[in-house]
């Protein structure tokens, strides 16, 4: 896809002149003659440290087709005391030379201090477009300026798994939560594995060992264990488990703990994988009663499954799928902003009682 | 339509399901006979692929092939990888690719042949014991008309037709029958083997988003279903036009014809959509139910009087895109004498309640000046016009226009206020483009077809009684012409049609410009 732009930029500017600018370089584009129209589907605020800005800029360039429509980066640069800011707008242009419709994206890259933070909102207000949602994403922490923008966001992208200590992460999400509609981009890269469990246990032949669920282990990259409570704690809501205390790690990393199923006590496991090159699960295993033992692990091509019945007779296949690598997933979590998944609040609460409890 | 896993009798519904975007589909068997054809490399084959790259096909699935072109398993899993390297609308990632295809199976054989339906049976209860479960089956029958009911008889015949603790289920192709008496023939051969709640029949139509999306444009929105009715519509025309020809398609096409070929099943499909009544729900059987209820309401035309509400013709030489194309005469394998129309505009009434007197139009044809599809309703002008209109181009009846293709959206024509001094008033457009709405790509349709049959919905497909209701349309109208000496009216390539088609129109109303 090739893409071209219109630029503005201006130094020691205001939020209304870049706004203005915004109108202009949209007119500009008509003018052009191009057959374009604006997006209007997403806004996006994103708050990053100044000099994360340009890793920031290509996470976003790579997710895919699930660009928000416009993009506000504000990049906070230790001392500014101005704002600086550039906007543009895009559009794909083998759809303008193919005289198709071409949809125009717009970004503004905001250059503030952290003096700006605590009132962001103050700047952000007018360069949203109205009456679309809008997501807020702050990487690199900045919490005063996401709770200046809760005024104006609906929606908050998160990624638990950037916390360094699993209790901290779940109960920050868990605060926001009250607060606004909470993505996290630990939760969505579970998303295949909770199909797939889902799915294993969905013919006839096997929903009745959902009840049977004796024990769980699920295998996580080291960095990655608040992914594994949150896939227990989706498991646990799901079956009407009642969640206990998942302990501190020992000294392999390995962390356990055991829920209250209707049925009996189902011991828990989460266990670091050093192998997992990037952050999320890497593998779960299911053991129920009766004696039938599933497993699925990252493979080649999709999740290599494995499972052993109560008579001892294995099967082993590959359940197709792309990974979607980091660019991805975060592509994902701009799309999921626009959904509504009950699941996620339902799993953080049983991980809060399981980890934070 | 399906939203989560149904519940097995004396069995809760899954309750891993809940909540999940993708609900699971059971493991299944997928056979495609004709999977060598061009259907299958085009369209099936890439379709799988994309669904396997999102992680969207069952848990466990298997692919057998069969098709009456001799080769080892091997060239099979290499055409299939060939074919979706090509066609498909992403490009594969190799490993989800082996992943897919590695294991697929190839039954070479013709279809009226005993040894082949032995041949799948045999690997499909191989593939069971391995896994030590019952696979659900589905065959789809990509391949010529004559064969489906050669395929479905043999399956009954094997006893591939049912198996205890799985569902079978059938994919049939379009066309059902070429005219009623073969349509009901089909149906009765069909339905002698399977159950009709094991019978997908597909009108790829109905896989396109923005056709699904006119059920939630009417039904979602306050806004349009008041006005939706006869007290407010003043006309509607559906258009599916095309630049193209008939290119390498002569066979096919001289014995279809374009009311065969796309009145008949999918624009048919869009009027049936645009006037049904609400459904009580979204189950297969509701929204089908009022469907059917369209297609009975509107007359059968009598063969006699069809020129009165029907106009045929075919594309003679012209110019296309800047480019000399030849007539449809000319066209290589297409007889000198062919009668077959390669335009048809029709005028049909639906005699209900709601839309009595109504005309509803509908024009397709190939060799147009380009290619849309397209449904416009015209609402009736208003009653009082307190402006002068000198020196503007007027007030125009409001128009709503649901866009397929190229261009998927809906655009509403308002009267506007041209800026200045007077009171002078031009039409304007409010639109919605999925493009610029919606951040997802819309699937192939036969991606959302194959999921939806492997689960068991059969909302987007298209029901026996629908079928033989569309052919009660269609078949006076091919009397007619069938009864008519002469030679077929042309228009030049590359124009909007004949001249004729004007003549099915009411006092004031003009087609579209396409």
């Amino acid at each position: 896809m090739t893409e071209s732009g219109t630029v503005w930029s201006a130094q020691d500017t205001t939020p209304s002149a870049i706004d203005e600018a915004l109108r202009d370089l949209l007119k500009q584009r008509y003018e052009a003659g191009d057959a374009c129209a604006p997006a209007r589907v997403l806004n996006l605020v994103v708050i990053a440290d100044h000099e994360w800005r340009g890793e920031i800029q290509n996470r976003l360039d790579n997710v895919g087709r699930y660009h928000a429509s416009r993009t506000i980066l504000c990049a906070v640069e230790q001392g500014r005391t101005e704002i600086d800011a550039v906007a543009s707008v895009t559009v794909n242009e083998d759809d303008v030379a193919a005289g198709r419709l071409a949809v125009a994206r717009e970004e503004v890259i905001v250059d503030i201090g952290p003096g700006h933070l605590e009132h962001l909102d103050r700047i952000v207000d007018s360069l949203l477009v109205s009456d679309l949602m809008t997501l807020v994403w702050s990487p690199h922490g900045h919490d005063e300026a996401v709770a200046s923008l809760l005024r104006l966001a609906q929606i908050v992208l998160i990624d638990s798994v950037s916390e360094l200590d699993a209790r901290d992460a779940i109960a920050h999400a868990a605060a926001l939560e009250q607060r606004a509609y909470v993505v996290d981009l630990a939760w969505l890269r579970s998303t295949p594995w909770r199909e797939r469990i889902a799915a294993t246990f969905d013919p006839p032949q096997w929903r009745p060992e959902l009840g049977e669920i004796s024990a769980v282990t699920v295998r996580h990259q080291p960095d990655s264990a608040v992914a594994g409570v949150l896939l227990l704690g989706w498991l646990a809501r799901r079956l009407g488990w009642t969640p206990g205390r998942i302990g501190e790690p020992d000294g392999d990393g390995r962390r356990t703990g055991s829920a209250d199923a209707p049925d009996g006590a189902v011991a828990l496991a989460l266990d670091p994988d050093d192998t997992m090159p990037i952050p999320g699960l890497a593998g779960l295993t299911i053991e129920t009663r009766s004696g039938l033992a599933i497993s699925l692990d990252r493979g080649p091509g999709g999740l290599s499954a494995w499972r052993r019945t109560s008579d001892g007779h294995e099967s082993r296949w590959t359940v197709t799928g792309a990974s979607r690598g980091e660019a991805g997933i975060l592509g994902e979590g701009i799309r999921q902003a626009l959904l509504r998944d009950k699941g996620y609040g339902q799993a953080l609460s049983a991980s809060e009682a399981m980890i934070c409890g | 339509m399906t939203t989560v896993s149904p519940p097995v009798a004396g069995q809760q519904a899954n309750p891993l399901a809940e909540g999940l975007e993708r609900v699971p589909i059971r493991p299944t068997t997928l056979t495609i006979f004709g999977a060598t054809g061009d259907l299958s490399r085009r369209k099936l084959l890439p379709a799988l692929y994309n669904l396997a790259h999102e992680g969207a096909l069952p848990e466990r699935f298997n692919l057998i092939g069969s098709s009456r072109s001799d080769m080892p398993h091997g060239d099979f899993r290499e055409m299939a990888r060939e074919a979706i390297r090509q066609f498909s609308r992403r490009k594969p990632d190799e490993k989800v690719l082996a992943a897919l295809i590695d294991h697929a199976r190839f039954v070479p054989g013709s279809f009226d042949d005993p040894d082949v339906y032995d041949e799948i049976a045999k690997i499909e209860d191989e593939l069971d014991a391995d896994a030590g479960i019952s696979f659900n089956r589905v065959f789809y029958l990509s391949t010529a008309p004559m064969f489906f009911p050669v395929i479905v008889t043999k399956l009954g015949e094997h006893g591939l037709n049912e198996k205890p603790g799985a569902e079978v289920r059938v994919v049939i192709e379009k066309p059902i029958g070429t005219d009623l008496a073969e349509a009901k023939q089909l149906n009765r051969d069909v339905l002698e083997v399977l159950e009709e709640r094991q019978v997908f029949r597909i009108d790829h139509y109905l896989g396109k988003e923005t056709v699904q999306n006119m059920l939630a444009f009417r039904f979602a929105n306050g806004l349009f279903e008041p006005i939706w009715n006869r007290n407010y519509v003043d006309h509607v025309q559906i258009t599916a036009s095309e630049d193209l020809g008939i290119g390498g398609r002569a066979g096919y096409y001289d014995s279809a014809g374009a009311l065969r070929d796309l009145v008949q099943n999918h624009m048919l499909q869009l009027l049936t959509l645009l006037c049904m009544e609400p459904p009580t729900s979204f189950s297969a059987d509701d929204v089908r139910d009022e469907k059917v209820k369209v297609l009975h309401a509107i007359h059968a035309p009598d063969p006699a009087t069809v020129d009165e509400m029907a106009v045929r013709a075919q594309y003679g030489p012209g110019v296309v895109g800047g480019e000399h194309v030849p007539g449809y005469l000319e066209e290589e394998g297409v007889p000198p004498d062919s009668k077959t129309p390669t335009y048809v505009a029709l005028r049909l009434e639906v005699d209900n309640w709601r839309w009595a007197g109504v005309p509803i139009y509908l024009r397709t044809g190939k060799r147009l000046p380009r290619k849309v599809t397209e449904i416009a309703v015209t609402l009736k002008p208003v009653p009082h016009l307190a402006f002068d209109q000198e020196g503007s181009v007027g007030v125009q009846p409001n128009q709503i226009v649901l866009g397929v293709q190229p261009n998927e959206g809906v655009t509403i024509s308002l009267g506007a206020k041209i800026p200045g001094s007077r009171m002078r008033i031009r039409p304007v457009n409010m639109e919605f483009l999925y493009g610029t709405s919606f951040m997802s790509e819309s699937p192939e349709a036969y991606e959302r077809l194959i999921t939806d049959a492997m689960r068991g919905d059969a909302t987007l497909f298209t029901r026996n009684d629908e079928v033989e209701a569309q052919w009660t349309i269609c078949d006076p109208i091919l009397a007619g012409w069938d009864a008519q000496d002469g030679a077929v009216p042309q228009y030049e390539a590359g124009t909007a049609g004949p001249e004729e088609a004007d003549g099915l129109l009411g006092p004031g109303e003009r087609w579209r410009a396409l």
